[in-house]
This record gives C-alpha cells, sequence and structure tokens, in this order.
C-alpha cells in the first residue's frame, strides 16, 4: 500500500481502525483530540457502525472502554496526560481486571507545557498499573504499535499503555498502511467473575498480574521495537526512549559512534540492557519527559555505574528534549550564527476578537474591582483562562479540571466573600457539576460563572456534553431557579449583566450566572460551512 | 537534496496552507518529509511556527536544529526574526513585511526592519499589498510561497500543479488567482536576489 501522509495521532486513529476497532472513547485534550476527530470523520466509522462520540470526561471514556473491552470488542481509550488523573481509578483498576477484547490506552503527554498545566509522565502511570508501554519514536511505529498492540493485549489479556508526546502527536510523516481487519464478535471471559473485583476475587487477580510481569519483561526483550545498535566506542552507552532516538541520530546522521539501545517497548528489556551496561563505562539515557528511565537504572542511591542525564544535569530536568540539547549531552558544540534580537516581544496567546468570554470578563471585573475589592476569582481550564493575561488579569486560580467550583467552596468555607467561580460549559460537565453538589448540600455562599460557549473551545470545537441542558442540570442539582441566571455576553448587555453579578454576589447561597453566547470559532466554521 | 523550513507567523494566519502545498509537492516528488506543527493553546493569537523538513534522505528529528535551517517563511516581520537561531550562514530568509499588532509592546516598526535589513540573505515583500493587486487578500499566502521559490529546491512547475489540485474544488477562478499570486511573489523575490 502507498504511503499516506499523518499526524502521529491521525497514525494512531487509522492503526485502530485498520485494526478492527469497535470503539474510540475520549474527552478532547491537546495533544491527543485529533486521535478520536479522526476516527470521527473516518468513512469507516459509519460503515461499521464505530462508536466515537465524545464522552463526558476522561474516566467515563475509559470505563465506556473497558465496557467494549468486557463484552470482546477492541476499544481505544485517548486523553491527554493530566486526563490520566481523571481516569487513574478505573485505569489502575482496569490492569487487576484485565481484558478480555485489546484494550489500548493512549496518554499524550506534553514535555514543556505547550497546552498544559504540567509536564507529568504518563510511563510512571504504566508502571504503577504493572501493564506493558510502547512508546514510538515516529509515526510509523505509533501505527504499528496499534495495529499489533490489540491483539498482543488480547494475548496477555491486559490493557496496554501506548505514551505519546507532543512532538510527535502533532508530527505529520509517510505511513504505510496494513491490511484492514475485521471487527471482533461479541464474546465474554471464560471466567464470569474475572470484573468483580472483591477483594477476595481481587487477591487472586492481582497475584495474577504480578506472576505476567517477567512474561512482560520477556516481549519487550524481543520486541522488534526495542533494538540494540552497537558502536566502537565503549566509553558511553546511550538508552533512547521513544522520540529521544530521533534527537540522537539527527547528530549521527551516518550512525552514532556509541552503542545504543533505542526502547520502545516497557517494561525495560533487561537483557538488552544488561549487555549494554556490561559493554560500557557509563551510561546516558535520553528520555523526553521525566527521568523515569534514569532512575530505574540509576538507582536511588546511584552505587553502580555512573548514569547520565536529567539527575546529573547532563540534560535540564524540565522542558522536552530537542536534537540540540541532546547533541549537548553527547558533546557536540552547537552555536547558532544569529541571534534573536532584543527588540522580539513575547506574543503569548489571548482570547480571540470578539469572544463571549471577552464580555464576560470585562462586566464581571468592573463589578467586582469597583465594588467588592475583598474578591476572588476561581477559573478553570479552558480558552477563558486567557482571562489571566491582560487586560483582564481577572482570575487567581487555574489547577485543573473543574477546580474552580471546589476551591472557591473551600474558599467560601474558609471565610472569604465574595468567592467567584468562572468555568465553561464542557469543563462544567466534564468535573464541575460534582462540586457544585457540594456547593448545594453546604448552602455555600458562592457565585458560580458557567461562561458557556456551547462547545469544547481551547481544542478546537468539539462537542460540548451538556449544551442545551446547563440550567436543567444546575436545577436538578439544587441550585435555586430563580438564581440561575441566563445573560448574553454582549458590549450592549454590560448594565444588565453588571446587575445581575450584583445581585447574585449578594445572595447569599450558591448563585450560577450563565453568560451564553456561541464561540466565534464555530460559529465561523459553520457559516464557511453553508 | 534537503530543505529545512521554518514556517512563522501568528496564530489564525494560516502558515498552515503554505506547508501543504510545499509538503504535497514533496511527497509527490517521492522525497521524505515531517512536519510538525503547533496546535492547542498557542493557536490564540500566540507566535506560532511548524518545521517542515524535506531530504531525499530518511529524516530522523522532526525538530530542526541551531543553525541548520534553509528558508524561514514568515507571514509577520518581527516573528521572522524569533528564529533566526535555527537559520544557517547561507539561509535565506522571506517574509511578509506587514506587522501584526495584537500585543502592546510590539516594537518599532522602523526598528524591527533594519534588524530585517543586517541579515546576509532575505526577501522582505509586502504580501498583502500584491494580493489586493491580484484581486483578494485571501491569497497572500500564496504571494509569500511564490516568493520562496527561488529558495525551494523544487520545481516551480511541480508547485503550480500542486496549486492546481489543492484549490481545483473552489473553482477555475481561484486557481488562476492563487497561481497569479505564485507568479508575483517568484516575480518580485527574483527582482529582490538578482
Amino acid at each position: 500500500m502507498s504511503k499516506q501522509l499523518l499526524l502521529g495521532d491521525e497514525a494512531i486513529a487509522q492503526a485502530a481502525l485498520d485494526a478492527g476497532l469497535s470503539g474510540v472513547y475520549a474527552y478532547p485534550g491537546t495533544p491527543s483530540t485529533e486521535i478520536t476527530e479522526y476516527i470521527q470523520t473516518a468513512p469507516l466509522t459509519v460503515e461499521r457502525n464505530i462508536h466515537s462520540r465524545w464522552c463526558t470526561n476522561e474516566k467515563t471514556a475509559m470505563e465506556g472502554a473497558l465496557g467494549m473491552s468486557f463484552v470482546g470488542k477492541r476499544a481505544l481509550v485517548c486523553m491527554k496526560h493530566v486526563g490520566m488523573n481523571v481516569a487513574a481509578d478505573c485505569f489502575i483498576n482496569s490492569a487487576v481486571t484485565g481484558v478480555k477484547g485489546g484494550l489500548i490506552v493512549v496518554a499524550a503527554d506534553d514535555p514543556s507545557m505547550h497546552s498544559s498545566q504540567n509536564e507529568q509522565d504518563s510511563r510512571f502511570y504504566g508502571d504503577f498499573a504493572l501493564i506493558p508501554m510502547y512508546e514510538p519514536s515516529n509515526q510509523q511505529e505509533a501505527y504499528d504499535m496499534v495495529y499489533s498492540g490489540f491483539e498482543f493485549a488480547e494475548q496477555i489479556g491486559e490493557p496496554v499503555l501506548m505514551r505519546m508526546v507532543t512532538r510527535l502527536a502533532h508530527s505529520r510523516s509517510g505511513v504505510e498502511r496494513k491490511i484492514q481487519k475485521l471487527q471482533n464478535e461479541l464474546s465474554f471471559s471464560d471466567d464470569p467473575r474475572q470484573f468483580i473485583l472483591l477483594p477476595g476475587i481481587a487477591r487472586k487477580r492481582y497475584k495474577a498480574l504480578l506472576e505476567k510481569q517477567d512474561a512482560f519483561v520477556k516481549a519487550s526483550e524481543e520486541s522488534l521495537y526495542n533494538k540494540y545498535i552497537d558502536g566502537q566506542n565503549k566509553k558511553l552507552g546511550i538508552v533512547a526512549c521513544g522520540i529521544a532516538f530521533n534527537y540522537l541520530m539527527e547528530n549521527y546522521p551516518d550512525g552514532c559512534e556509541y552503542p545504543v539501545l533505542k526502547i520502545g517497548q516497557y517494561p525495560l528489556p533487561q537483557k538488552q540492557l544488561l549487555k549494554l551496561v556490561d559493554e560500557c563505562d557509563q551510561i546516558l539515557v535520553l528520555e523526553d519527559g521525566q527521568p523515569f528511565v534514569e532512575r530505574l537504572i540509576k538507582g536511588y542511591l546511584g552505587i553502580g555505574i555512573q548514569v547520565k542525564g536529567r539527575l546529573d544535569g547532563t540534560l535540564s530536568r524540565d522542558g522536552e528534549l530537542n536534537p540540540d540539547k541532546v547533541g549537548m549531552a553527547v558533546g557536540k558544540d552547537l552555536k547558532p550564527t544569529f541571534q534573536i534580537p532584543s527588540l522580539v516581544a513575547m506574543r503569548p496567546p489571548a482570547l480571540c476578537d470578539g469572544c463571549g468570554h471577552r464580555d464576560m470578563y470585562t462586566a464581571l471585573t468592573e463589578v467586582l474591582r469597583e465594588e467588592y475589592p475583598g474578591h476572588k476569582v476561581f477559573s478553570d481550564i479552558g480558552c477563558y483562562t486567557l482571562g489571566a493575561g491582560a487586560p483582564f488579569n481577572a482570575i487567581d486560580s487555574c489547577v485543573d479540571m473543574g477546580a474552580s467550583i471546589t476551591m472557591a467552596k473551600g474558599a467560601a468555607d474558609g471565610g472569604l466573600y465574595p468567592a467567584v467561580a468562572v468555568i465553561g460549559d464542557s469543563t462544567f460537565t466534564h468535573s464541575g457539576m460534582t462540586g457544585l453538589l457540594d456547593c448545594v448540600n453546604g448552602n455555600v455562599n458562592v457565585t458560580v460563572v458557567i461562561s458557556d460557549n456551547e462547545t469544547t473551545a481551547m481544542t478546537g470545537g468539539q462537542d460540548s456534553a451538556g449544551t442545551g441542558r446547563i440550567e436543567a442540570i444546575c436545577s436538578g442539582i439544587g441550585v435555586l431557579p430563580k438564581h440561575i441566571r441566563v445573560v448574553v455576553p454582549l458590549k450592549k448587555n454590560y448594565e444588565e449583566m453588571k446587575q445581575i453579578i450584583r445581585e447574585e454576589i449578594e445572595y447569599n447561597g450558591v448563585s450560577v450566572i450563565i453568560p451564553r453566547r456561541e464561540c466565534i470559532q464555530t460559529l465561523a466554521r459553520k457559516k464557511r460551512k453553508k | 537534496m534537503k530543505r529545512d523550513i521554518i514556517l512563522a507567523g501568528v496564530g489564525g494566519q494560516g502558515i498552515l496552507s503554505i506547508a501543504t502545498v510545499i509538503g504535497k509537492t514533496a511527497l509527490k516528488e517521492g522525497l521524505y518529509m515531517k512536519q510538525a506543527e503547533v496546535h492547542g493553546m498557542s493557536q490564540r493569537g500566540g507566535d506560532v511556527q511548524s518545521n517542515l523538513r524535506i531530504s531525499d534522505r530518511p529524516i530522523s528529528s522532526d525538530l530542526i536544529s541551531l543553525g541548520k535551517c534553509d528558508l524561514i517563511i514568515s507571514l509577520e516581520p518581527m516573528e521572522s526574526l524569533r528564529y533566526l537561531p535555527y537559520l544557517s550562514p547561507e539561509g535565506w530568509l522571506v517574509t511578509n513585511e506587514t506587522p501584526f499588532i495584537n500585543i502592546p509592546n510590539y516594537p518599532n516598526e522602523d526598528d524591527v526592519r533594519a534588524e530585517l535589513e543586517k541579515l546576509p540573505h532575505k526577501v522582505i515583500l509586502n504580501v498583502d499589498n500584491v494580493a489586493k493587486e491580484i484581486g483578494s487578500s485571501r491569497v497572500s499566502n500564496i504571494v509569500l510561497l511564490g516568493a520562496t521559490i527561488p529558495f525551494l529546491g523544487i520545481d516551480y512547475d511541480k508547485v503550480q500543479i500542486s496549486i492546481r489540485e489543492i484549490f481545483a474544488s473552489k473553482g477555475e477562478t481561484i486557481v488562476e488567482m492563487n497561481l497569479k499570486a505564485l507568479a508575483a511573489g517568484k516575480q518580485i523575490a527574483e527582482n529582490l536576489i538578482k
């Protein structure tokens, strides 16, 4: 078959389709969003009735996928790295239940935090759950790993974690496809109690998972994705994980002088690692993200062979790798000819012109600054986090999906007034609803602004789970209907908006203000389509 | 043959439309290609760049090394300067001269121009004016693409064919306008480097 130009994310999606996928379960999150979007628009998805609708959050996604695996079908779960925290409960337990149909969990890490609030490394989750992991170095490997990964998962009876990084997720290259497989038929586990994690059963299953560990190491030792490439200079042995291998080879276009162990499958291949340690004087570990492999090899005391990497300062402790950082680590002297002129100014992202969040923040900050100097605004994850920047400087926190409402609650519990939360519609249904229930149950004095643009905007305008039902959800949770106020965030409505904000701040209890106007990006896209 | 290209601009300007034409042409030529894009938060009016690598040999890294970039293509003058450490001593910088001012501390425009003038190999043109003369500001990106033709390492007629294919669904008038834009950009660059 001929090569297709695909993003790393798209390669994963195409591989899953070709491998007989029955459902993808995901919540949008950079850099993982394009996997699900690709599947949603693929003709095969309609033809085979493949599940591809967005989920409310990563936990519901993970659970939905496990349910599909339960009935013997192949399922894919995709999320950004912090989504793993949301899905973790089910994810960790899915290693104990094991799987029936092949289940691949894609965690897309974001080293350098291009679009994220931290750079946690999902390989720790795979290690924690005691399951095998893949880490591709290029788009073709991403395709191959997912294509054969479903079968591998079915063979070992465990989910497999696929770790991506932003650079690979959002980089395009030619990918060669394999033959399209049929979907699995409905089938169930031979053990009717496999998925019932009562302590008595869980203990047995956990022991069984522990017993598989040696087989996982053996699978890594025999994996095509782990390659020992010999070199003449044994002063240094290099362990290059995932995309770091490319950066290394970029510095050695005609082959590396040192022995290199390329890692693409975990747990680490013991045999090859021992050979590298045996033959070389020192070890250098190149890995994007946190020093996961480096710590394992070095050990806490660091008393074995000398291991260089992010922990000893050979490479920076944070930030994504690139060919220059890796080049420096192997002693290449790279000097640019030109410098960035000092006049070049930072150009941070900003809310779009005409965006409803702008009008919401303008009205909100005018009331709060002039009339309530003791206020604090707890915000959340989404476009409206950009209210942190000029000219608004409107928010005091942004931590994790849904934390705006619950942090406002905690602050109000502690005596803050007014405690204001600003959250988007999609983030609200993702993880804000439960916090609102806490507020209602405690009759806490908070003002919750659900800035509703009727989409998941930051990731490119995916469907939002609660569109059209935000008021109903709030009143169902128990917010009094007269304190659920809807406004249209437009300049001509500023006085009305400000009056509503005042009234609800003055009300001693839970109030919800919903400024609602469609995202101008999705609106423009709809107009172009017409 | 190897071309390491950095495309630069401000989120929303559409640098990827230029990358699409070059990438499509390169692929048809049977060349290897890698293209790292920016998605997500940075797209919202912030600085954006894309690393586009084309070669007749397999390509390792998705990212270009310092001092190895053959061509910087920028839709905005200040943004073109942001990637100078990547430009090779022999590399070319092709940029639009119209500033995109969405920050309060945008530098003095003459100072930006002076920094550009210091470079040994550059083509500075006003793609917006050229596009308007041709008939639509929507072809400004293709004017800029045209100005890179002398440095692309890909034949002009091959790029023309790609433009025909990409815009075919939009009708012959749009195709012709884009081809005119491409030719106009090429002409300006050729005159400037004479």
